[in-house]
């Protein structure tokens, strides 16, 4: 059985249909790209993977370890397993990294009828993780994205799913603001995340992430649906023609 | 309320000594008949042997009282308190009024749960057991003040202070708020029934924070509590007023008073954590806080900061002022005021410059939630001798929901052409955005709440003693369960 199993997933945004019948599974420890055109619902899928309230699923399934996942709720999801390194992520006034950080892993913990988690071992443990992907102290003790850069954000999006080892990670453009020194440092922070019991959806409107976290199998998202999927070559043949073909078809 | 928690560890821990000092004033009986007149005073005086003095100073309040309006400029509403229909002077309770945890509000239950009160103090907090019946066998007081007796330090009641210091007494009472200051300090003037008295030394840095906790017959301080610390030249002391656990108390209106002079180069940190009952979702029941807290900095270089927390309360009325006499003395003012459902809350402060170069900063942070309703109100005044005053204002409203309303209402009034007054403020709601960032990393809807409101409160949060901050963090998130969702 697959990790993640979609099916015939169809899914609104105020009442505009956005998602139009998506059918993906993702066996453990698997990596699968989606590519696609601005605008043809990869962050929508994203969303409502997470269980972003206003993102309405109107028909199909979405099953994580056989769970089904759109009986849950945002929070539930995060618990089970997926995690969502957001295109956009967030900033929280005065929430310091390490306290957001620290706040997560307890919710898991109380899920799990577990006690907090020991303060110190956690800092420590949270600090070794940051150095290798270029998160200064500083950072956790800043309020979280506040007065961030772009790779800076990215970055501490990843060092999150470090620190919390879900088993479904999304990444929503996760290269876009990066310099080319950024994304090495995040793409090999993500690879070292690879493992058999874990499985990534890595979305990217760009070939050139694909070079660098280099998935096992890619898609193309357009007009709400799979369009197309393949292995490595289809990102380079992307790469070549655009999305041109794919817009046409859809439309 | 981790003080109690500490002291209820410590009462295990220590043995011996029988519980005979302490602030337990030995009054033994009765209450006044409802209302209020000259004789009810004399009755309250006579009962706790107070010297002549003090009952004509009481006198004296009451007969302004009468001359006195109810203030109605404050933002909130609350339907006529009669004062011929309360008690003025009830006996200490001795005994339990309920005979177990099982009998109590299963609510409130749950609330001493999540802010993780050992089941001893939730049995003194519910009422099962009367304090002292803890305390009977060992007496953390008497630890205490041994302790705080090596210093000099004075820390008891005020009933108690009249009799054993009433030179200080008589020179400090009413020297900050004076009897007919306002109306409801006018009324607290007239009956008070306790308080604390704290008196610190010369040149002495009291050992340990001072906590109302310590203070064994606490509960019973009654709706008419009066406080006065005095930190004489150089001296330093920081009190804890209040506690995180909801407080229920049948008597609905609540007219404190406090007051703190600070001499020559002291420095007075009072903090408060306010949980009083805001009553049900429609306020029914919730006390009505009506406050008169000030501190006058007398002394050169001398500094009194105000640390609040309000989360309780139908309705909160209250303004910690300070002072600035002496050059060069620094007034603070940090609040943190939540409302929800149906509260009100209507508080401030003022920071009254007089003396040369007085430096003043007043944090504040409102939150509302529901359909409450979160004022603020500041007086910044600097007079005409105040050269180079300075006052650093910011107020951040936080709204959750669309039926809530914040108000800032900032009055300034400088006389000093050198004198620089700086006021920043914001209206800013939890956003969407936010909660789904906090919510897909695990938190619960209500744990984002409370994370996404400690980080708004942060700057006030981290003014608070240790011991106070951390539960003071969860009793941010419990107020506002339900707020979202
Ligand atoms: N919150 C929203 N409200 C209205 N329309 C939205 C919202 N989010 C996405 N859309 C629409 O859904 C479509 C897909 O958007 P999105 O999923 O962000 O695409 P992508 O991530 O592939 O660029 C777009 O037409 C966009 O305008
Ligand atoms: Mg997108």
């Amino acid at each position: 059985m697959a990790l993640l199993e979609i099916k015939n997933l169809h899914a609104t945004v105020d009442g505009k249909p956005i998602l139009k019948g998506i059918d993906l599974s993702v066996e453990a420890g698997q990596v699968h790209a989606i590519m696609g055109p601005n605008g043809s619902g990869k962050s929508t899928l994203s969303y409502v993977l997470a269980g972003r309230e206003g993102y309405e699923v109107t028909e199909g399934s979405v099953r994580l370890d056989g769970r089904d996942l759109l009986e849950m709720e945002t929070d539930e999801r995060a618990v089970a397993g997926v995690f969502l390194a957001m295109q956009y992520p967030v900033e929280l006034p005065g929430v310091t990294g390490m306290t957001f950080l620290r706040e997560a892993v307890n919710a898991r913990r109380k899920a799990a009828g577990e006690d907090e988690i020991d303060a110190m071992g956690f800092l420590k443990m949270v600090r070794a993780k940051a150095k290798t992907l270029g998160v200064t102290d500083d950072m956790l003790k800043r309020a979280v994205n506040v007065g961030f850069s772009g790779g800076e954000k990215k970055r501490n999006e990843i060092l999150q799913m470090a620190v919390l080892e879900p088993k479904f990670c999304i990444l929503d453009e996760t290269d876009s603001g990066l310099d080319i020194d950024a994304l090495k440092v995040v793409s090999e922070g993500v690879n070292a995340l690879r493992s058999a019991g874990r499985s990534m959806l890595v979305i990217t409107h760009y070939q050139r992430l694909l070079s660098h976290i280099e998935p096992d199998v890619i898609h193309v998202l357009a007009n709400g649906r799979i369009q197309k999927t393949g292995g490595k070559e289809l990102a380079l043949e992307l790469e070549k023609n655009g999305y041109a073909d794919f817009a046409e078809a859809a439309a | 309320m981790a003080a109690t928690a500490d002291t209820v560890r410590q009462v295990e821990e220590v043995t011996g000594r029988a519980y005979k000092h302490g602030f337990v004033t030995d009054i033994d009986m009765d209450m006044a008949p409802k209302g209020l007149d000259e004789t009810t005073i004399r009755f309250i005086s006579a009962k706790k042997k107070e010297p002549e003095w003090l009952l004509e100073w009481r006198l004296k309040a009451f007969r302004q009282w009468l001359q006195m309006k109810e203030p109605n400029w404050a933002k909130v509403g609350y339907p006529p308190i009669d004062y011929q229909d309360l008690y003025y002077y009830a006996a200490p309770t001795q005994k339990p009024k309920l005979n177990s945890l099982d009998e109590v509000d299963p609510e409130l239950l749950a609330t001493y749960e999540k802010l993780g009160i050992p089941l001893k103090e939730q049995e003194i907090l519910a009422g099962v057991v009367a304090v002292d019946a803890v305390f009977d066998s060992v007496s953390v007081a008497t630890t205490y003040k041994k302790e705080l007796e090596k210093h000099g330090v004075v820390f008891s009641s005020i009933s108690e202070a009249v009799h054993n210091y009433p030179e200080l007494v008589k020179r400090y009472l009413g020297s900050v708020v004076p009897a007919a200051d306002n109306y409801f300090a006018c009324l607290n003037s007239a009956v008070f029934t306790d308080g604390s008295f704290v008196y610190i030394p010369k040149g002495v840095r009291c050992p340990m924070e001072l906590s109302t906790y310590f203070r064994i017959n606490a509960e019973n301080t009654g709706q008419f509590e009066r406080t006065l610390i005095v930190a004489d030249e150089g001296a330093y002391v920081s009190y804890l007023e209040g506690c995180t656990a909801p407080q229920r108390d049948e008597n609905q209106l609540h007219a404190a008073v406090v007051e703190l002079v600070a001499l020559d180069d002291a420095e007075i940190k009072y903090s408060t954590v306010q949980n009083w009952y805001p009553g049900d979702e429609n306020g029914k029941g919730g006390i009505y806080n009506f406050v008169t807290k000030r501190g006058a900095c007398r002394g050169r270089r001398s500094k009194i900061s105000w640390t609040q927390v309000e989360t309780g309360s139908a309705i909160t009325w209250k303004y910690p002022s300070c002072i600035l006499q002496g050059d060069d003395s620094v007034g603070e003012f940090y609040s943190v005021a939540i409302t929800n459902n149906a509260q009100q809350a209507d508080t401030g402060t003022k920071m009254i410059h007089l003396g040369k170069n007085t430096r003043s900063t007043i944090i504040s942070k409102g939150i509302s939630a529901g359909r409450a309703d979160n004022t603020y109100r500041g007086l910044v005044r600097v007079g005409k001798r105040a050269e180079g005053a300075r006052n650093f204002t910011q107020c951040d409203s936080l709204l959750i929901g669309d039926k809530c309303g914040a108000h800032t209402v900032p009055y300034i009034e400088s006389k000093n052409p050198t004198a620089r007054v700086e006021h920043e403020a914001t209206t800013s709601k939890i956003s969407e955005d936010q909660l789904f960032y906090c919510m897909s990393r695990g938190l619960s809807t209500e744990d984002a709440v409370g994370l996404i409101v400690n980080g708004f409160c942060k700057e006030v949060m981290k003014e608070l003693p240790m011991e106070f901050a951390v539960e003071a963090q969860k009793l941010i998130g419990i107020s506002l369960e339900g707020s979202v969702g």
